[in-house]
């Protein structure tokens, strides 16, 4: 094996949460100076093993044992791992948009004496770390003008501060363009010839495959395997196989899909992201749906699934650029989600909590809510059938709930899950659009809810499902769509689809696959 | 997958008492009905029985109507998750405006009192334009509007006051008139009580009836007839006081105006589509536009709404005091305001009932009158006022924290130990997601998900 010694060792983690065994004796060997990738699907607990490392989750929380250069270590928080040479960089950055480089930079470690601070000597030692990172920028930027490569970078600069000796980068690259990922990556080679040893999350193997000198494999909690790539000779497709493998047996519903003509269209979308006029997160998309069929889609986090579904349902995210949405023959135009509910659109959302539910209402008024004129005379609401309707739904969905006058706050996730999908389907959609339908949901539960989807197409309605979990895609659809950076990269029938060949086109561009 | 044995419920004797209002939200109210009871009875003992005599019951409703209408209006405002600050410029506005058309113009009273409607939605189209549509804050398009419309005031009316006609005084200082035979008491308030009476007999079993159709878990049959004869005590002992006032008084006029918005709005908030989209875009905005609902439109009804029912109580307030003046209407928002809080609404939006307002403001003004008839002076009172206010809402917070549907859950937590209420986790609050995919940024077009705006 190799030479260099371990800087890092995590022995036998194991991380509860209620109810959920998020990880299960982990194991994870860090080398001085090497870039070590950790790959698994979403959910897998990559995220859940880095925060144990970074002190989010403090010693006593967890078991198992962390030894960092040689001696165990407890942190009690982020802090204290930092002073021991420990930083994480988050997907989500930590920067404060209305301070400048320099202010972010030194921000909770502000140079100077009896809390005044230094800015002479900030300013001088922000250039000198800037420098490092190979950014030109003036130190007083603020970090809101700057680009997100650019932040990206700063962050980097505010660890190296921090006298860094090990990095830990999640998903660094996923909001960055080809451009500023390739400098990121150059970066931290550069980091790594200086001795600082990198632990680099990513869903874009193509990128862990260049850099990476070792991958952990994480898989439902538990660490699979550990690959030299130069030793092993890793290629991509070995690490999906470790990534993927599991058995799909009995976690769905026996269905016989009854399939009729295409009902649904999209032609050529385009939509613009929100704030950036120059990105798109939807280019040039098309997909079609038939009556009674389950349609999936396949994509990274970040690949653009969610701002596709939300787009076409009333233009609920980004700026519409082009592009046609046919239903039954006929071009329709939904310019809000009430013309998407109108024309039999429903769409469950990714976050039940922010995007799908009124928390502080009751059961029976969210189950009506996204078609109260459905129940009503004049406008005035009829509560009784507000009742019937919504007690029926309890019943026929086994929504565990003494009554419905219950408040959903109080529901388990799957329970709130049914309760949403209770509202759209009191709406009479033709097409469900099911974003993550079973995330966050125990076992059990999941098993439902696939049956009710199943039931959903039977009846002739379209289902478009949304999910990370290629098992899921794989188990519950007809056939499924795969998207890579906002563009659809395949259409395959499901029973030719095994996750290899999924993952494949799900993290790299059309060309390369059909090729 | 087929046990739903939740803790059953445990039902029978003192806890049946707590779904005399209901379940949810009527429970709520409750405890701050209680709290009123229990204050009147301090005040009743401690004034040496003049809290409950006509004069001062009556004098007590036609000297806080207009403040329990803005209430009205201020609880829909809150449960969209706004606030309005400007509501004692906009009735000081209006009020000058109609005072001066009928003196300077000599517009007849009636068509005065539509035009000052109609300046109050003017007003309101205004906030509400800014508020739903521009995305400004409503604090701060109320706290423009308050300076804004406390100038109109004194630029109108020069800051002198002007007159109104007698005949206008009648929507603020008039009576239910004297009709019929001399019985000793006003006709036509015993009447209005007589209706009240039969009307909450028939609400209770109308009520029972729909939970039996329903076939949800109902009080048994002796609740509902103790929660009757209360409130046919309550109502014909009031009737009683209201009917036997000093010759020429009976229950206000201004009390009738307020009677009929409060039953009108508590519809309107329950039971109309309308109604339910405030309570969905105060709970939570971005769940109710992905439902369809048309969240703008919300936010600049509820806003306007609030204006009309300013210009509303700055009329009747004028016609009280027989002219308006440029001190009128001054921190009114701020009495409405602490109503609506003390009735058990969410600073943060999507909790509220029209109902709890009104018993909310009911107690600041008890507490008022109280503390001035036993000769606290004004400066002691204020201080006790905003006392209580703090109390209240630490109450509900504080029981929120627990998990406990607000001061009812506080009131009956030794009695109920170990039921139901006890075993339920926190409600999550939207606002505390720290997960939250939302950039947050204000009204701009569209956008959804994943955060563009990448600090933590």
């Amino acid at each position: 094996m190799s030479s260099s010694p371990t800087i890092l060792e995590m022995r036998s983690i194991t991380k509860e949460f209620p109810g959920v065994k998020a990880l299960s004796n982990v194991s994870l060997t860090v080398r001085a100076g090497e870039i070590h990738a950790i790959c698994g699907e979403n959910g897998a607990g990559k995220s859940t093993l880095m925060k144990v490392l970074s002190g989010v989750y403090p010693f006593g929380t967890y078991e198992g044992d962390i030894v960092f250069q040689g001696s165990e270590v407890r942190f009690r928080d982020i802090r204290s791992s930092e002073q021991t040479g420990i930083v994480i960089i988050h997907q989500e950055l930590a920067l404060i948009p209305e301070l400048s480089i320099t202010e972010n930079i030194f921000l909770g470690n502000e140079p100077g004496r009896g809390g005044v601070i230094d800015w002479k000597d900030a300013k001088k030692r922000a250039i000198e770390l800037l420098a490092r990172v190979g950014l030109k920028d003036d130190p007083d930027s603020l970090i809101k003008n700057i680009g997100v490569g650019k932040q990206q970078l700063v962050e980097i600069a505010k660890a190296l501060n921090k006298s860094v000796k090990l990095l830990i980068l999640d998903e660094p690259t996923a909001a960055l363009n080809e451009n500023d990922s390739q400098h990121l990556l150059d970066l931290i080679r550069g980091l790594k010839s200086k001795g600082i040893a990198s632990i680099m999350i990513s869903h874009k193997l193509n990128e862990i495959e260049q850099v990476a000198d070792s991958i952990t494999i994480i898989r439902d909690g538990r660490s699979i395997e550990t690959l030299n790539v130069k030793e092993d000779g890793v290629n991509e497709d070995r690490i999906i196989r470790g990534m993927v493998g599991r058995d799909l047996e009995s976690r769905f519903p026996e269905h016989t899909p009854k399939i009729g003509e295409v009902f649904f269209e999209v032609r050529n979308w385009t939509v613009q992201h929100p704030l950036i006029s120059d990105r798109l997160v939807c280019k040039d998309e098309s997909l079609f749906v038939r009556r009674g069929e389950i349609v999936g889609i396949a994509g990274l986090m970040g690949a653009g699934r969610t701002e596709l579904a939300m787009s076409i349902f009333g233009r609920s995210y980004g700026t519409y650029v082009s592009g046609t949405i046919i239903k039954d023959g006929k071009e329709i135009v939904l310019k809000n989600a009430g013309d998407a509910i109108d024309h039999g659109l429903a769409y469950v959302s990714e976050d039940r909590k922010v995007l799908g539910l009124n928390l502080l209402d009751d059961i029976k008024r969210s189950t009506v809510s996204a078609k109260l004129k459905k129940i009503s005379k004049r406008d005035v609401v009829d509560e009784v059938k507000e009742y019937e309707i919504s007690d029926a739904y309890r019943k026929s969905l086994r929504i565990k709930t003494p009554t419905v006058n219950e408040g959903v706050g109080k529901l388990s996730g799957g329970n709130q899950q049914k309760v949403v999908l209770a509202k759209w389907m009191f709406t009479d959609p033709d097409l469900l659009i099911l974003d993550e339908p079973t995330r966050g949901i125990d076992v059990g539960a999941k098993f439902e809810i696939y049956g009710i989807i199943q039931k959903l197409a039977d009846e002739g309605k379209g289902v478009i499902v949304i999910s990370s979990e290629l098992p899921e895609l794989l188990g519950i659809s007809d056939r499924i769509y795969t998207v890579f950076e906002g563009a659809i990269t395949n259409d395959i029938p499901a029973a030719e689809a095994d996750p290899e060949t999924l993952m494949k086109s799900m993290t790299s561009a059309k060309k390369k696959v059909l090729s | 997958m087929t046990q739903i044995t939740e803790a059953p419920k445990k039902s029978g004797g003192i806890r049946d008492l707590g779904k005399m209002f209901g379940s949810g939200s009527g429970a709520k109210q409750l405890g701050i009905l209680g709290a009123l009871v229990v204050i009147i009875i301090i005040f009743q003992v401690w004034t040496g029985g003049l809290t409950l005599t006509p004069g001062n019951l009556i004098a007590l409703v036609s000297q806080y109507s207009y403040i329990l209408i803005l209430a009205i209006g201020m609880v829909m405002v809150i449960i969209a998750g706004h606030i309005d600050l400007s509501v004692g410029s906009v009735a000081a506005f209006s009020g000058i405006v109609v005072a001066s058309l009928m003196q300077n113009f000599n517009v007849p009273w009636p068509v005065a009192i539509v035009l000052g409607l109609v300046v109050g939605a003017l007003i309101g189209a205004w906030q509400g334009f800014w508020v739903a549509y521009v995305g400004v804050p409503a604090f701060i398009v109320t706290l423009a509007g308050m300076l804004i419309f406390r100038g109109g005031n004194q630029f109108i009316g020069n800051a002198n006051s002007v007159a109104v006609p007698k005949e206008f005084q009648f929507i603020g200082a008039g009576y239910l008139p004297e009709v019929g035979p001399d019985t000793g008491y006003n006709n036509l308030t015993l009447l209005l009580g007589l209706v009240v009476i039969v009307a909450i007999v028939w609400r209770e079993f109308s009520a029972r009836r729909t939970q039996a159709e329903m076939g949800s878990d109902m009080a048994p049959l002796w609740v509902s007839l103790v929660k009757i004869a209360g409130l046919v005590i309550v109502t014909g002992y009031a009737t009683y006081l209201f009917s036997s006032g000093r010759v020429g008084t009976s229950f206000p006029i201004s009390g009738i105006i307020l009677g009929v918005l409060v039953l009108l709005y508590s519809f309107v908030t329950r039971n109309t589509i309308f109604g339910r989209h405030i309570y969905a875009v105060g709970g939570n905005s971005h769940a109710a536009e992905l439902s369809g609902v048309n969240s703008r439109r919300v936010n600049f009804f509820v806003m306007m709404n609030m204006s009309v029912l300013a210009s509303l109580a700055g009329m009747i307030f004028v016609a009280r005091s027989t002219a308006s003046g440029p001190q009128d209407g001054l921190n009114w928002e701020l009495d409405a305001i602490a109503a609506v809080f003390i009735g058990g609404a969410a600073v943060a939006g999507g909790v509220g009932t029209v109902t709890g307002s009104i018993i909310g403001g009911l107690v600041m003004a008890v507490l008022n009158n109280g503390l001035q008839l036993v000769g606290v002076p004004s400066d002691r009172v204020q201080i006790i006022k905003g006392l209580v206010l703090l109390a209240a809402v630490a109450i509900d917070v504080w029981n929120k924290s627990q998990g406990r549907p607000s001061i009812t859950g506080f009131l009956t937590r030794k009695r109920t130990g170990g039921a139901l209420t006890t075993e339920t986790p926190p409600v999550p609050r939207v606002q505390d997601d720290t997960n939250a995919l939302e950039p947050t940024v204000g009204a701009s077009e569209t956008n959804r998900p994943s955060s563009v705006t990448p600090n933590n």
